[in-house]
């Protein structure tokens, strides 16, 4: 059991304790070069009316092969917040379970959960860390979203390589679908959309993108797979269920159809 | 030079329980109770701030008795001890026996081989995914682990407050009913205010984590 002298105490910091114990992933050997990890690809956020809406496609690519059908890249950080990821998937999901990890355990240690901000700047750290991977391509470029209960307002964050922290005031999209998601949501967009507005409008961004990036999967009615989409609003982070997407898509195709 | 007198392990083992035993007694105490659908721990405590009964991980609850900044220290390597586990294996291999295993090796060396004891006792609860599975590791100051099933006190006058828990508990009790028993076993003849009381419960089926606390509201009117 992990007791540290006062002066050596990692505090409510769960990396550090990582790396006391000698558990932290360690990439600075690894060797320049090409490698066929997945990459994860398009993520947006957005922010509606009483908070913000995730989405993000469930593909993941290895090269010009399709590594994976379902993967969740926009995952639920704590109870009011969330985080997307576009990247390379193996550092991007470990990525993601140590930040979940470490809200979770700030808040279990200190007894009050960290502040919106707080946790922005926390995956910054954690983005800035990952930067020997990166310049060797295994680069990871998180989104941030949730609910600020201190301010109560919706609030977003996008990141670079670096660590650098962005926040956004109306939309943020990562990923190799990014440009042509973010110019969907871009024309679509105006303050205080409704709910359901809001979650047609980030499906139609992953729509565009899916159809214009082949690292973007859409919506496969086949297999019943649909990207993740869900909201952060007070009452914490609800994901938007599959039948309700399905409905969401189906009218997108309808529409699609009625063009022809 | 000068020789040390000698004195008989026996007589620095008992001075050293005495004093430890001393420690946690001018504490007051607290009750942990199954009931139906978890775990609850009811502890006397006035402060709003410095808490006795805590998370540790999805199904493990932490309470402690004694001097603050020592079960403390405790509290926070049961959850780092938690949270690495569950980091480098899963969430599911996380238990309260293992957890309770190593309180007690750090209690039994301190005991042993510290000037000092620790003045604590801590009590160690797991919810499990059904009733038959409900875990609690009493863990006194010299280490000694005691496995309890149904109900456990720690610190304070413990014996009569164990005597009304053992008459008043019966199988599948709902919340109120443990937390109003956990009350009364504590307060004895005693009115015990909302405002002197700290109460959380492992909530079997409540999700991924089990804990959750009681503000004064609810326990207000539970107690009504």
């Amino acid at each position: 059991m992990p007791i540290f002298e006062p002066g050596a105490d990692p505090g409510s910091n769960f990396p550090e304790l990582l790396r006391r114990v000698g558990l932290a992933a360690d990439w600075s050997g690894a060797a320049a070069g090409h490698l066929d990890a997945p990459h994860a690809t398009t993520c947006v956020a957005l922010r509606y009316a009483d908070g913000v809406v995730m989405a993000g496609d469930r593909r993941a690519t290895s090269g010009n092969l399709i590594s994976h059908r379902a993967m969740d890249k926009v995952v639920q950080a704590d109870s009011h917040s969330g985080v997307a990821i576009a990247g390379t998937a193996g550092p991007a999901m470990e990525m993601i379970r140590l930040f979940q990890l470490q809200l979770e355990h700030y808040e279990k240690v200190e007894g009050s959960a960290l502040s919106l901000e707080g946790k922005a700047n926390q995956l910054s750290a954690m983005v800035r860390g990952n930067l020997p991977a990166a310049m060797q391509g295994l680069v990871v470029v998180p989104l941030f979203a949730g609910y600020d209960l201190l301010r109560s307002v919706g609030r977003l964050f996008a990141y670079d390589v670096t660590g650098g922290r962005y926040e956004e005031r109306e939309y943020v999209a990562t990923g190799s679908g990014s440009l042509h998601a973010s110019t969907v949501i871009k024309v679509g967009f105006r303050g205080g959309l409704a709910r359901d507005e809001a979650i047609a409008l980030a499906a139609r961004s992953l729509w565009e993108a899916a159809d214009a990036d082949s690292a973007t999967g859409g919506p496969d009615a086949l297999r019943g797979i649909y990207p993740t989409v869900a909201t952060v609003s007070e009452a914490g982070w609800e994901p938007v269920a599959d039948d309700e997407l399905a409905t969401v898509f189906a009218a997108i195709a309808d529409e699609f159809r009625s063009r022809a | 030079m000068n020789i040390p007198f000698y004195v008989a392990p026996e007589q620095v083992m008992k001075d050293r329980a005495d004093y430890a035993r001393k420690g946690v007694a001018r504490g007051r105490g607290l009750v942990a109770i199954r009931f139906a659908d978890g775990i609850a721990i009811v502890a006397e405590n006035p402060s709003e701030t410095l808490r006795k009964v805590s998370e540790i991980y999805d199904r493990i609850a932490f309470a402690g008795v004694g001097r603050y900044n020592e079960y403390d220290q405790l509290r926070v390597a049961g959850i780092r001890a938690a949270d690495l586990k569950g980091f480098q294996y899963s969430r599911d291999d996380v238990d309260a026996r293992t957890l309770a295993n190593q309180f007690a090796q750090i209690l039994g060396n301190i005991f042993t081989h510290e000037m000092k004891p620790m003045e604590v006792e801590i009590l160690i609860a797991e919810v499990g995914a059904d009733p038959a599975r409900d875990q609690m590791f009493h863990i006194t100051f010299d280490g000694t682990v005691i496995d309890q099933r149904d109900t456990a006190v720690i610190g304070g006058d413990a014996d009569p407050v164990a005597e009304r828990l053992g008459a008043g508990w019966s199988e599948g009790m709902d919340l109120a009913a443990a937390v109003r028993l956990g009350v009364s076993a504590l307060a004895g003849d005693r009115q015990l205010a909302v405002g002197e009381l700290e109460v959380a419960q492992l909530a079997r089926g409540n999700g991924r984590r089990c804990f959750r606390r009681l503000d004064d509201t609810a326990v207000a009117e539970i107690l009504a």
